[in-house]
């Protein structure tokens, strides 16, 4: 009988505040330097900026680049890395049949043409007729494009060739979780071998901090570490980022030669109510369910993102579990459906390593950890729904 | 297990029990059908904001739901809600408030409009000159909070979710155009997984708002021969000029066969094969060499464990655009090759126009009535063949035809292509 399938990851791309690629992030988070945070630029919301990219690396016709914005050159640029560090770049072969999923939230608005037009609206003699002479006019017909969700995977496919099938999921972070998991479950269920799987966040955008804050889910003032919010009533400091894996079924790597990161062994999901206490249970249930952890070679890294009282409840019910954790949107900021492909990411490359970050912010949960790293348990609790934790393992 | 039921390919077979469909033709598989087969239009000239200046003023819109705040996103959810209803009902499984499967949603992205844009400003400080600061401070009143939910995509899928008691994290999705047919991929692909007996697969769009339809009317990709509306959609006709926009809804129980016959349940139909292929051409044209598309229909068909030949009716993507429908059909011609003479190939989008993220999740819905009622659906406004696609489109008036198999296609922006391989049962 053929070993049973496993799933590993054998590319990572990663792109956020903190800067470009594996090395840049490992450095970041082992040196305890602090996160990359813009207080003033759209205050009253501190936000983590991106770290300057050199698109043309990734995205090399200027006219691809043209027709995206910001959240899909990240992405694309990213997804590039990914395949580069696995190796498989520009590999027809591979590609036609690399399968993606891609979590993605909607893409820019011209936000001056919207100003533009609400500031019109408050005087116009005939309000329709205005608005649809405005926006006749005024809209770039190429906008719709990058606003588009499923247009990032269309622009991996273009720019990269990535052709096996191309699926785009929505749901802030729960989506960036659900991608992660169909794509394991389809690998180890035999319906594909090799697959690319992420997405990309802009921060540094008026409308997305409108979509949040009509909620109530941004953080004013001052930028706190996740943890160091709940007396504030929390909030979210989002983060542009982006974040890619190439999960790879075993066999299929090592017939080429590919050397994993980390493997991923299990992904559970699901979706509570968020009634006093769901959030704690959820997590607790999805971490008993990937089994025990050795506190001598695991740790956990938490999704918590710092919106309450989610963050207090995930909090409780990591604090009980004897293992250190790490909270990385304090940070690499809120990256919504990018969260959890960038914490997998980060997992992965601890695993790599072998060596933990290093602690941050000054609450106990973030305890020291000197052990060589084996497991790590990636939580993720959406700021509003869905609640989940994988499972990522050193391979040796 | 006796009687245990598997595909060609040793897989479990999917079964649909239940049925759900809203269209801008009415509530319900029954009224739907009927109207399907008279060859009626649910087209018409928009009535839900002013025309003033601009080029495409038809629209399939449904007009008779309420949805309050009205935008797309609430309209959106309502749709879902009286599909599922309608599938729920039929399929007889769980009971209320529970699904024993898991949802996949399929819808487009959503969100705030100028209603709520506006209403938000006004709510912020009265500074002049406007800037977005004075917006981000009028939702910094805290009077929004219901909005904030209402725009956020996970909301849709987590709002059926609870009404309907699906199980585990509800998956939203956009494949453009494709939706529909990849919401019901993914109910698919988890089944013959194993893991889970049923899934509740949904696809639904209620986008005909003023911005939607200026951006697509940017691109050039909708009709604008206006009057009469309900001859808008001309889908294979050499006059098609576009597709027009329209709003929808449909909700498939997808369930594991075996499982279905052990509960009693009757079984529709059967999901035999799914095809999927991206298209890395360009962002809103298909490879003009079909080569995506051909590789999408081979797909589906091997993963169904057919040739050409068991296929006996196309229910096609068929929006209207000019592009497109050459495309499919020189797409049809390398796959079909001397059989496609001979193959009615219908588009439902010549009625209910094109429901969008809906469409994919529609037209199964409608493939299967097509095998059930043993009758072909019309492609309507055909009054004048394009001779460069010579096609039986079943032109104008609906057909009796034993049906035994249904390939439905589904092509998307972005390159997303996706196929559906359906049959009746017993097949």
């Amino acid at each position: 009988m053929p070993d049973r399938r496993e799933a590993w990851i054998t590319g990572i791309g990663l792109v956020s505040s903190l800067g470009e690629g594996l090395e840049a992030h490992y450095t970041a988070l082992t040196s305890g330097a602090g996160p990359t945070v813009d207080e003033t630029r759209f205050a009253p919301y501190p936000v983590h900026p991106m770290a300057p990219l050199d698109l043309d690396k990734q995205i090399p016709k200027r006219g691809d680049q043209r027709q995206m914005e910001p959240w899909q050159r990240y992405g694309t640029y990213t997804a590039g890395l990914a395949l580069e560090s696995a190796g498989i770049k520009g590999n027809t072969e591979i590609l036609s049949r690399t399968h993606m999923i891609v979590a993605a939230g909607g893409g820019e608005r011209d936000n001056s043409v919207d100003i533009k037009i609400l500031d019109g609206l408050r005087t116009a003699e005939s309000k329709g007729r205005f608005l649809n002479d405005r926006l006749m006019g005024d809209l770039r017909p190429t906008l719709f494009l990058a606003q588009l969700s499923n247009l990032l995977a269309g622009n991996i496919s273009i720019v990269h060739g990535v052709v096996g099938s191309s699926r785009t999921f929505m749901g802030e972070e729960a989506s960036g979780v659900d991608a992660v998991r169909i794509a394991l479950s389809r690998l180890i269920g035999g319906t594909g071998d090799i697959f690319l799987v992420g997405g990309a966040f802009n921060a540094e955008r008026e409308d997305m901090l409108l979509l949040f804050e009509l909620g109530g889910a941004l953080l004013h003032g001052a930028y706190a570490p996740v943890w160091e919010r709940a007396a504030r009533g929390g909030g979210l400091a989002l983060g542009s980022m982006a974040a890619f894996l190439v999960l790879e079924e075993k066999a299929h790597a090592l017939a080429r030669g590919a050397k994993p990161f980390a493997r991923l062994a299990a992904v559970q999901s699901g979706r509570s109510r968020r009634n006093a206490g769901d959030v704690a249970a959820s997590i607790s249930g999805h971490l008993d369910a990937l089994g025990p952890l050795d506190p001598a070679s695991s740790a956990i890294l938490s999704g918590a993102v710092g919106t309450e009282t989610a963050t207090s409840e995930e909090r409780a019910a990591l604090a009980g579990r004897g293992l250190p954790v790490r909270a990385t949107a304090s940070l690499i900021g809120a990256g919504i459906e990018s969260q959890f492909p960038a914490n997998v990411a980060l997992a992965a490359i601890a695993l790599s390593k072998g060596a933990l970050f290093a602690p941050f912010g000054s609450d106990a949960i973030e305890a020291p950890f000197t052990g060589p790293l084996r497991q790590m348990a990636v939580t993720s609790v959406g700021h509003w729904r869905g609640e989940a934790a994988a499972l990522v393992e050193a391979v040796d | 297990m006796a009687g245990e039921r598997r595909d060609r390919q040793g897989r479990p077979v999917v079964a649909i029990t239940g049925m759900g469909v809203v269209t801008s033709l009415g509530i319900g598989k029954a009224d739907n059908w009927a109207a399907i087969m008279a060859g009626k239009s649910g087209l018409s000239t928009i009535k839900r904001f002013p025309l003033d200046g601009l080029k495409t003023t038809v629209a399939g819109t449904i007009d008779f739901i309420p949805a309050e705040p009205f935008c797309a996103a609430e309209l959106t959810e309502r749709l879902a809600h009286v599909a599922v209803e309608e599938a729920l009902a039929e399929a007889a499984i769980g009971r209320k408030g529970y699904f024993p499967g898991p949802l996949f949603l399929a819808m487009p992205p959503v969100e705030t409009e100028w209603e709520q844009r506006e209403a938000v400003l006004a709510a912020g400080p009265t500074a002049e000159p406007v800037t977005y600061a004075t917006l981000l401070a009028g939702a910094a009143t805290g009077k929004f909070r219901a909005w904030g939910e209402r725009f956020l995509f996970g909301s849709v899928a987590d709002h059926v979710a609870e009404r309907f008691g699906t199980q585990g994290s509800p998956i939203t999705l956009s494949t453009a155009c494709a939706s529909g047919a990849s919401a019901i991929q993914l109910g698919v692909e988890a089944i013959r997984r194993g893991e889970t007996r049923a899934a509740l697969c949904v696809g639904t769009d209620a986008t005909v708002n003023l911005e939607s339809l200026v951006r697509f009317s940017l691109l050039s990709a909708l009709s604008t021969a206006n009057e009469p509306p309900e001859e808008a959609s001309k889908p294979f006709s050499k006059n098609r000029d576009g597709f027009v926009m329209a709003e929808g809804a449909a909700a498939l129980v997808l369930e594991d066969y075996d499982a279905a016959i052990a509960r009693g349940a009757r079984i529709l139909g059967i999901v035999e094969g799914v095809g999927e292929l991206a298209d890395s051409f360009h962002r809103t044209r298909a490879s003009p060499d079909g080569k995506p598309v051909i590789g999408c229909i081979r797909n589906a068909l091997a993963d169904a464990s057919v040739g050409p030949e068991a296929i006996d009716h196309v229910n096609a993507h068929g929006t209207g655009t000019p592009e497109n429908d050459k495309m499919e059909y020189n797409s049809m011609n390398a796959v079909f090759g001397d059989l496609l003479k001979a193959l009615p190939v219908s588009s439902n989008k010549s009625m209910v126009g094109h429901t969008l993220s809906a469409a994919g999740a529609i037209e199964t819905v409608f493939s299967i009535l097509t095998m059930v009622n043993s009758r072909i659906p019309p492609t309507i406004n055909y009054k004048v063949p394009d001779p460069a696609i010579p096609l039986d489109v079943v032109p104008n008036v609906a057909r009796d035809a034993e049906v035994a198999r249904v390939l439905s296609n589904s092509f998307g922006f972005g390159g997303q292509n996706v196929c559906l391989v359906l049959a009746r049962e017993p097949a």
